[in-house]
């Protein structure tokens, strides 16, 4: 039986898939804009971030309309609260394509340098933990969220080693200075959006499994970890 | 003060059917421990073998042992003996309609052979103030009867009633199904301020009202008690599946 609150939770996945949506190709079109050096990308994704605001408004509206309507328990309400948080994340993923495609326009406007950090190779592994989070939501499994935690101490790495190797780009070659400083903060807001991934990969597991794994808390790697949401 | 109830092994009958199957469960003393599950689940059948009251039926029985405080409900203790100790509150306002509302609250002193009229008299605005009624009734204790309250003040009146004999504990089976939210949120209030003296069972087809007002809950199914746990565990994340499916309304 299709009771108000099966379909509006129906509805609620159906709009954040939508917005997870919006949300990934916003980071791949920041990124593709890095790479190619393209304006007209970045272009769209200034444009797109309004889309992402007005589903980020129209998905915590119905969420409160079924708390509020349809008073939901157990599995239901840890869905609700879940899909209300990692709406925020994937708004926050928006916020940070901008900022990339922003650093991107201001590259474009100076000589094109070669910098000894792989910002593509960053790109790609932040797009697969944000599509991965995403398919762990829709699957509602915990082991793929898992998985996601796990790619982001590598993101980490990623940025740690990009901020030594552009910090002295900058002082062996300060004619470079402006380039390396928006190669940073590219990658910095990478590592943001990694984190945005691992945002939601603990909010599904929330979800399916009912533990908080946020700041190492509660995390293990037992059996629990594969369990898919009960049906 | 309220007191502890140890349940064990309990097992229930009317005639040849069983309707309990080796029900344990520990009650903490000034809590409120709520009872869900579906109808003919077995909660209410349960919290009357907590006042003897099930026994009362012809062809019912119970097996297993109930301890409340320091009696042996089912061993040497009178049924009289029990119920001064454990008051109960049913689903349905049941005044006694020809009763003026202070003689409704007197009754239960009366029937324990209570006579002093000054003590009866402080007993009554007691018990009427910790139900939250004494305001409303005050000026019309004698002149009015208990049947002529409305609904959420009769349910009051006779939790003011099961208070008056000093209980250590009280029961009390879908006390707001009849009533309307806003003497359901009084109801409630009370409970919550009622834990600071008493042990409270309650059971309740409400899950909001459990969420509300217990800090422990039960879910019954089938005659068994399927799992007993904080209410915050219960409804947001239960162990057992079949908990799950009930509170989340798939089931029941």
């Amino acid at each position: 039986m299709r009771t108000p609150l099966n379909l509006g939770m129906d509805e609620l996945r159906q709009r954040l898939l939508h917005m997870g949506g919006l949300a990934e190709q916003a980071v791949d079109r920041a990124c593709q804009a890095y790479r190619e050096r393209d304006l007209a990308r970045c272009q769209m994704v200034l444009e797109n971030e309004g889309l992402i605001n007005a589903a980020e408004r129209d998905i915590d509206e119905l969420a409160f309309d079924i708390l509020a309507r349809q008073q939901p328990l157990a599995g239901d309400l840890r869905f609700i609260l879940a899909v209300t948080k990692i709406n925020s994340d994937l708004e926050r993923v928006g916020d940070q394509s901008v900022n990339i495609a922003e650093r991107v326009m201001d590259m474009v406007e100076l000589p094109a340098v070669q910098l000894p950090v792989d910002i593509p190779r960053m790109a790609a592994a932040v797009s697969a933990m944000v599509r991965r989070a995403l398919e762990s939501f829709v699957e509602g499994r915990a082991e793929l969220a898992q998985a996601v935690l796990e790619m982001d101490n590598v993101v980490d790495r990623m940025r740690d080693e990009a901020f030594i190797l552009l910090v002295k780009t900058m002082n062996d070659r300060p004619e470079v200075t402006r380039q390396a400083l928006d190669a940073l903060l590219v990658a910095r807001n990478l590592e943001r959006v990694a984190d945005h991934a691992t945002n939601i990969a603990e909010d599904v597991i929330f979800w399916v499994r009912g533990a908080d794994v946020r700041h190492n808390v509660g995390q293990d790697t037992d059996a629990n970890a594969g369990e898919a949401v009960k049906e | 003060m309220g007191v502890e109830i140890k349940v064990e092994k309990i097992n229930a009958w009317y005639g040849k059917t069983q309707a309990l199957f080796d029900i344990d469960l520990d009650v903490l003393a000034n809590h409120a421990t709520a009872l869900i599950g579906p109808s003919g689940c077995g909660k209410s059948t349960f919290i009357r073998c907590l006042n003897r009251m099930h026994e009362t039926l012809p062809g019912a029985r119970v097996t297993g042992r109930v301890q409340i405080g320091d009696l042996d409900i089912y061993k040497g203790t009178s049924a009289t003996q029990l119920r001064r100790r454990v008051g109960m509150v049913f689903q349905k306002p049941n005044p006694f309609p020809s009763m003026s509302i202070y003689d409704n609250v007197a009754a239960g002193l009366k029937l324990n052979g209570f006579s002093n009229r000054k003590q009866t008299d402080e007993i009554v605005e007691t018990a009427l103030k910790s139900s939250a009624l004494w305001d409303e009734v005050k000026d019309s204790l004698h002149k009015q009867s208990g049947a002529s309250l409305s609904g959420g003040q009769q349910q009051r009146l006779c939790i003011a009633r099961a208070l008056a004999v000093q209980p250590e504990v009280l029961l009390m089976d879908e006390p707001c199904s009849a009533l309307d939210p806003i003497s359901t949120g009084k109801v409630e209030e009370l409970i919550f301020q009622l834990k600071s003296k008493y042990t409270i069972v309650i059971v309740t087809h409400n899950m909001q009202q459990a969420g509300r007002v217990a800090e422990f809950t039960g879910f019954f199914l089938l005659g068994r008690m399927i799992e007993f746990d904080k209410t915050e565990r219960i409804f947001t994340n239960p162990s057992d599946k079949r908990t799950e499916d009930y509170v989340t309304g798939r089931f029941g």
